[in-house]
């Protein structure tokens, strides 16, 4: 999933400077799950914010809902007879949600509550860990399953580099180094002949935006 | 000849070759590194000019290569991955070239973190074995990364780092092997402390046939005092100092600590020169510029050999 960290609360605070009705809008996807920008975010937030105007005498009115996601257009639907009630709308989605709410509503001002950080797995109730930068050309087969492009804190193909520390990073002993654990599970495997092999430089395919369209299916422009 | 660099010759005739290394300065003083100069010439093959070492900006390599090329030394020119991506790379390879440059160090580099500036960007947009690999085509078939040929290729000695110590410990000369099929032409080795893990190495590098096909050049660092030893030991991360090591400069007289450092780096070099896969020395007396004609002179390595 998608992971998110709400941003701090003085920053959102100051954004809202000179609003007086905006609309919190939540996504009921990946920013939920990691109990970011959910449903219950929403509200904590929109009360958190509320209570801090009071406060400076200068009160807000907060509109709270949540969608099933931010980054698909029939939810967003949902919000089009609701938008127009407010001065500017906050989102609690990722970045690509956020995006694709401004897009809709291209006259309101929408503002970012929370920083997106990476697409990473449930370790437990609240501790995620990132797992892939989607870089569009997955190694994983011939790495043991640990992405070097993510893990490994320079991102080597041909690791590990001289910096490892007793299975730890060079960066930190609280992270290990992604290449020791290649190397052993590909050992454990009877597999380490795939990493003896060198691995050519890498034609980068994230450098600019990216489309996807599934064979079968057009662009919408380009249908018949 | 590669690359028709002194160390090339030095090697390619069979002497046991002896590098220095020279770390810029973290402002414009050229002068400071003219001066380390005047202890280096004469008394090593090659100098190596660090890039931007820990993660610390300084004078740039290249920059201070054609300092020492001016000064009569030969530089090796470090180069890691973490500050440019291939373009930039290539373009100073390209420069260097020009300017005299003959030998390069392909690295991949401390993490930013380490450094003065810990927020800025890692590149990695290739890695060292890449960038050995990259070098070479550019030098072999005179073209560059993206495929452009070349009339005027650089003609570079390509060389990179292993680091016989860090874990693991068995992957080690499996890596050195990857550099070898990348295409590099000799190595400079971490600085050596665990003789015993060394002799290990070299044994299975030569058991692969790999030190008939890249030169080997030991890594020594000499202990200024206690202190040093306690540090590289705890916090440089992939070198491993022997606490008996540490025992021996704790055993002489505190006045005569340094003497005893210098003294254990000449039994290392007299070690390696009838080690068999080992071609030389690579002297990391790191701001101790000043010892190097004496370590030099003790080592029995001069007069360094003059090849045509």
């Amino acid at each position: 999933m998608i992971v998110a960290e709400r941003k701090p609360f003085e920053e959102i605070k100051d954004m809202l400077k000179g609003y007086k009705k905006v609309l919190n809008v939540g996504c009921g996807t990946c920013v939920a799950v990691c109990l970011t920008g959910g449903e219950k975010e929403v509200d904590v937030l929109n009360a958190e914010l509320d209570m801090a105007r009071k406060l400076d005498e200068d009160p807000i009115e907060l509109g709270a809902v949540t969608v099933e996601r931010q980054c698909d257009r029939e939810y967003l639907e949902t919000l089009d007879d609701k938008v127009g009630d407010y001065e500017a709308l906050l989102s609690m989605a990722c970045g690509a949600g956020i995006q694709f709410l401004a897009e809709r509503y291209p006259d309101m001002p929408v503002l970012p509550a929370v920083d997106t950080t990476f697409i990473g797995v449930n370790q437990d109730v609240g501790w995620y860990e990132e797992r892939c930068r989607s870089c569009s050309a997955c190694v994983l087969a011939w790495t043991g399953g640990i992405c070097p492009v993510t893990m490994c804190a320079k991102g080597l193909y041909n690791g590990p580099c001289g910096g490892t520390d007793q299975g730890k990073c060079e960066i930190s002993q609280e992270q290990p180094c992604a290449w020791f654990e290649i190397y052993g599970r590909l050992a454990g495997q009877d597999r380490l002949d795939l990493i003896k092999r060198f691995y050519a430089i890498v034609p980068w395919k994230n450098q600019k935006p990216r489309t996807l369209i599934q064979p079968g299916y057009k662009k919408p422009e380009q249908a018949e | 000849m590669k690359s028709g660099s002194n160390l090339e010759k030095v090697l390619e005739a069979g002497h046991f070759a002896f590098t220095g290394e020279l770390g810029p300065p973290r402002d414009t003083d050229g002068e400071e590194v003219r001066h380390k100069c005047s202890y280096l010439k004469g008394n090593v093959d090659a100098v190596n000019i660090t890039d931007n070492q820990t993660a610390v900006v300084r004078l740039a390599s290249w920059a201070a290569c054609l300092i020492l090329i001016q000064e009569g030394l030969e530089p090796n020119f470090q180069m890691v991955c973490r500050d440019r991506n291939r373009l930039a790379m290539q373009a100073d390879i390209l420069g260097a070239y020009y300017h005299g440059v003959r030998n390069m160090l392909c690295l991949s580099g401390d993490h930013c973190m380490f450094g003065d500036h810990p927020d800025a960007m890692g590149v990695f947009d290739i890695d060292s074995i890449q960038l050995i690999n990259m070098v070479k085509t550019m030098r072999d078939e005179s073209k560059l990364q993206g495929g452009q040929e070349m009339e005027h290729p650089p003609k570079m000695f390509i060389g990179a780092a292993i680091n016989p110590f860090a874990e693991p410990f068995d992957w080690r000369v499996h890596r050195l092997a990857k550099k070898i099929e990348a295409g590099v032409d000799f190595i400079q080795t971490q600085c050596i402390y665990n003789m015993d893990r060394f002799r290990t190495f070299i044994q299975q590098a030569n058991d692969m046939g790999l030190t008939e096909k890249a030169y080997i050049l030991a890594g020594v660092t000499p202990m200024k005092n206690v202190g040093m030893a306690r540090y590289m030991q705890k916090k440089v991360p992939g070198i491993e100092v022997p606490e008996e090591l540490i025992d021996r400069l704790k055993g002489v007289d505190k006045k005569k600590v340094a003497d005893e450092g210098i003294k254990i780096a000449c039994e290392q070099v007299e070690e390696f020169k009838e080690m068999k896969g080992v071609h030389g020395v690579h002297m990391m007396a790191i701001e101790w510029e000043h010892m190097v004609p004496r370590i030099a002179e003790e080592a029995k390595v001069l007069p360094r050999p003059v090849v045509d």
